[in-house]
């Protein structure tokens, strides 16, 4: 088993914000993160695939099919765009670093061919990132 | 959902490696200029990991601003700017990267309620680190 990583940065912004919360509430939680007009961030994503060394290419996972599926999946639908307002998985649950590796996970997992994903890290931050590999 | 949450701190400190078990060429020999008789110091960056369900209401594993005051609070005050060597947690261990780090990760695992605690990783320098996850197998 050989494990691939393939990296993209994508720029978003994001506010978090629970309705269901008074407004004191989404401060206590949120600190400056609940800041009404949003702020954001320069994201590093790294998806990581893992499957045996096919004989005939030497690959684990054509990288051109792996990069077109991040591309068209998460990039086209998250850089430079606003994720409360444009990501449909984010009109009704908060774009925490947590949620987007979630949702990143969730629209590459079916798309990817002859690799299993194993694992979504995204970096909000150089000190801050999140890890999801999948597990309920 | 189960996620994994990393997170990074910086803090720097001294220390001199160095046993009282061995004879003084034994530790030249072991430690080298590790050994240096009025110690060194390093930046030390601190890798903390954490896992746990993401909660439906915020969104979060656990809230990073009480991740944050815990760490400052129980770790980067202890250990910054301070001589490893002369801390009561030294007094008979040698204050390696590798002892600091399971330091470390007792601390955040005895003290921080609500998660599971994954790893500690310790950066030493830009060169070498350490890990422990508390004698689990360590995640790829």
């Amino acid at each position: 088993m050989v494990y691939l990583t393939r990296k993209a940065e994508f720029s978003a912004s994001h506010v978090y914000h629970n309705p269901e919360l008074s407004p004191e509430e989404n401060r206590r939680v949120f600190g400056k993160c609940n800041n009404p007009n949003g702020h954001g961030h320069n994201y590093m994503l790294e998806v990581t695939v893992k499957g045996e060394v096919d004989q005939t290419s030497g690959f684990v996972v054509d990288l051109k099919q792996l990069k077109e599926v991040m591309h068209r999946e998460v990039l086209d639908a998250m850089d430079h765009r606003f994720l409360n307002k444009e990501v449909p998985e984010f009109l009704h649950q908060i774009p925490t670093t947590e949620n987007i590796a979630i949702v990143v996970w969730n629209r590459l997992v079916t798309k990817l061919k002859n690799a299993t994903l194993h694992r979504v890290r995204v970096y909000e931050t150089s000190d801050l990132f999140v890890d999801f590999y999948g597990e309920l | 959902m189960k996620a994994h949450l990393s997170r990074r701190y910086r803090f720097s400190a001294s220390h001199r490696l160095h046993s009282e078990a061995m004879s003084a060429a034994d530790n030249q020999a072991t430690y080298g200029k590790c050994n240096n008789p009025y110690g060194h110091g390093h930046n030390y960056v601190l890798e903390v990991t954490v896992s746990g369900q993401v909660d439906e209401k915020t969104g979060m594993v656990c809230n990073l601003a009480d991740l944050d005051g815990f760490t400052e609070q129980e770790v980067l005050s202890r250990y910054g700017h301070e001589n490893l060597n002369t801390l009561k947690e030294f007094a008979s261990e040698v204050p390696t990267t590798e002892n600091l780090c399971i330091k470390i990760y007792e601390i955040v695992h005895r003290k921080f309620p609500g998660v599971h605690l994954e790893r500690v990783r310790l950066e030493e320098t830009m060169m070498n680190s350490f890990e422990y996850t508390g004698g689990g197998a360590p995640r790829f």
